[in-house]
């Protein structure tokens, strides 16, 4: 298994030697465990007893009627303990830690979602806790910082390169590779070196397939386009896996076009290139010398250059597409979603809202599944400052 | 024979390590990295490394990483790092070790490499391509002349070395922690220090190209403790940060590791 890309062209162990054995081994035991009754069992009891699980689905007509659209359904991944989508991996990789014998746990985050679910598992679990986060991060998620801090976990700023997600990855990386007997990396997405994107999505497939069952339930029958916002991409390959085999259900990526695709973006599937970039190949946002190009998202859970190799796959192959929303359209939408529906969102969900005015426009007449991958308290904050830089 | 192996057989002839100086391309500035360069050469390196500066060097400590910006930030580009080379070359016969993360070459396969050659870069080092993905860009590498440096860890197990090592056609570089580079080596410690010699024995059953041994070795007396044991010994960081201060001192830490190399008779 080591050494083939898993995914057509894409994915890979394209790490330092120090690291190989260490991500082998991680491969063989997620592999080993995957396979186990009893680790499953004790994964769908804490999925059922602490996170909440299942998540509902939702009928959203008065959005549907704001946009003229036949059926709009949330998958209500905000309604999980800790607010999104992050927390479902995290209980997966931290018994899978425990199972391995790792007595430390370490993590990066970008919004804060990933590192607040980490910490949060960590307590759970009474795991020492390291989240690496970009300065700039900390500096726009006060909130998941605190949060973090009251968890009993240790959050490092990254001040390097463009203080970011990228830069916490980076620096989540050398620790790893500094502690790799003891420690266990827990990567927020479906992304980084095999076996990660393999298993971060499996440990959100129950996003899909409770989806799946959901609207079955519901409606007696498949939305026709499943859709959801992709920074790495793993709350968008949670729902895509319950769906991807069913060859009529369009399957749609949202990704942040930032200030737009000729300024500042994050829009690695509209701009990005093959590359090899944190242990993975796949496409990243570089310049003509393969130098990581600088991420720009209002959403700090996007704001990030590269893709899960599965992504990049699955749009080479013509199965998923993928659109890109500027920051002032995930504005909208987030306000448009709050006053009909009563829902806040995180500034990441908002770009998958973003993308049904365009969809709609199509084709009207269908069911529209829209993936509510969190919550967003954590943004009033950044909200709140565009509001006044607005009205300036 | 390639003038890789030619440098250590040199320094074992002398009854000597051989010594590899890395330093960042472009660092701080190109004209002011190719004085450095110059003067590392000539205060009397054996191999030269050429690190290509990367925006995320995730295998490398603040050091490295501060040069690497440094480099990217005074404009560095592969088509000036290869540049550097040329001009190192037409002074100098030191062989010239290319040090790199995947996707700058990446971007640039396979002509790259018929061009670094011809730059008079005589080895290719790919820092985050393990032997699994390595033939993307070592059978390319081959064709164009380039020795093939394969990185071995601490972490690596018995099993794996053979494997690791098979694809060398220059030497082989022992990565001598659990770190990045720049980290402390801690070779005063006498488990330590066996520790080393006992890690470069187990990669020496697998190979009979020449071993150099690397990361974190700062001191003379670190390039000591490893000369013993090892065929070569890398320094890096150590030399970048006393380039920092001035080329000058960072040439006379050359003289001093170099004098470290010598073996006891």
């Amino acid at each position: 298994m080591s050494g083939q890309l898993q995914f057509g062209e894409f994915g890979g162990r394209y790490v330092a030697e120090t690291l190989m054995p260490a991500v082998a081994q991680l491969g063989e035991a997620w592999e080993a465990a995957w396979k186990d009754p009893a680790f499953h069992a004790e994964y769908d009891r804490i999925m059922a007893q602490y996170v909440g699980r299942p998540s509902p689905v939702s009928v959203a007509p008065r959005l549907a009627a704001a946009l003229g659209a036949r059926r709009i359904l949330l998958k209500r991944e905000d309604l999980n303990h800790t607010g999104s989508h992050k927390i479902n991996n995290c209980v997966g990789q931290a018994l899978l830690a425990k199972r391995m014998g790792k007595t430390r746990i370490i993590a990066e985050t970008g919004a804060g979602q990933h590192g607040v679910a980490t910490a949060t598992v960590c307590a759970y679990f009474g795991l020492p806790c390291v989240v690496y986060m970009g300065a700039v991060d900390v500096e726009r998620q006060e909130l998941n910082v605190f949060r973090m801090r009251l968890l009993g976990a240790q959050v490092v700023p990254v001040t390097a390169g463009s203080a970011t997600l990228k830069d916490a990855i980076n620096e989540a990386l050398r620790d790893w590779v500094a502690h790799v007997d003891d420690t266990h990396y827990i990567i927020g997405s479906v992304m980084g070196p095999d076996p990660y994107p393999t298993m971060v999505r499996e440990f959100h497939r129950v996003i899909g397939t409770e989806a799946r069952a959901q609207c079955l339930q519901l409606d007696g029958a498949l939305p026709d386009v499943v859709l959801a916002c992709v920074g790495g991409g793993s709350n968008a390959m949670g729902i895509f896996s319950g769906f991807v085999d069913d060859a009529d259900v369009a399957l749609v990526g949202a990704e942040a076009a930032g200030e737009g695709l000729d300024g500042k973006h994050a829009a690695t599937m509209a701009r990005g290139a093959v590359g090899v970039y944190h242990g993975m190949r796949s496409i990243v946002l570089q310049d003509d010398d393969g130098q990581l190009q600088e991420a720009h998202s209002i959403s700090a859970g996007l704001d990030y250059p590269g893709v899960g190799p599965e992504h990049a796959h699955l749009r080479t192959i013509g199965r998923a597409r993928y659109v890109s929303i500027t920051d002032a359209q995930a504005l909208q939408a987030l306000d448009l979603v709050a006053r009909t529906e009563g829902i806040i969102v995180a500034l990441e969900t908002a770009h998958a809202f973003a993308a049904l005015p365009e969809l709609v426009a199509e084709d009207a007449d269908r069911t529209f599944l829209v993936n509510v991958s969190g919550r967003g308290d954590k943004d009033m904050h950044t909200v709140m400052a565009q509001r006044e830089a607005d009205v300036t | 024979m390639n003038a890789i192996a030619d440098a250590f057989a040199n320094a074992r002839g002398q009854g000597r390590a051989a010594l590899v100086g890395y330093l960042t391309a472009y660092d701080p500035d190109e004209i002011n990295s190719l004085e450095r360069l110059y003067a590392a050469c000539e205060a009397g390196l054996d191999v030269l490394e050429l690190g290509v500066p990367f925006s995320d060097p995730t295998a490398d400590g603040p050091g490295i990483q501060a040069a690497m910006v440094r480099a990217l930030s005074a404009g560095a580009t592969l088509d000036g790092v290869l540049r550097l080379a040329a001009a190192v070359r037409e002074r100098f016969a030191t062989p010239i070790v290319l040090f790199s993360y995947a996707n700058p070459l990446l971007r640039r396969a396979p002509e790259v490499f018929a061009r670094a050659a011809g730059a008079g870069v005589d080895g290719l080092l790919v820092v985050d391509l393990p032997p699994e993905h390595g033939a993307e860009f070592r059978s390319a590498a081959a064709a164009a002349g380039l020795a093939w440096v394969p990185l071995v860890a601490p972490t690596t197990p018995d099993d794996r070395i053979g494997r690791v090592v098979a694809d060398a056609t220059g030497f082989v570089y022992a990565v001598t922690l659990k770190g990045v580079t720049g980290s402390a080596l801690g070779v005063e410690q006498a488990d330590r220090a066996a520790a080393l010699t006992e890690q470069l024995r187990r990669i020496r059953a697998h190979t009979d190209r020449p071993i150099a041994a690397g990361f974190g070795v700062r001191t003379p007396a670190d390039v000591r403790a490893l000369a013993a044991a090892a065929d070569g010994v890398v320094v890096g960081t150590a030399l970048i940060e006393a380039a920092q201060i001035s080329t000058a001192d960072m040439a006379e830490l050359v003289q001093a590791l170099r004098a470290a190399t010598e073996r006891p008779a």
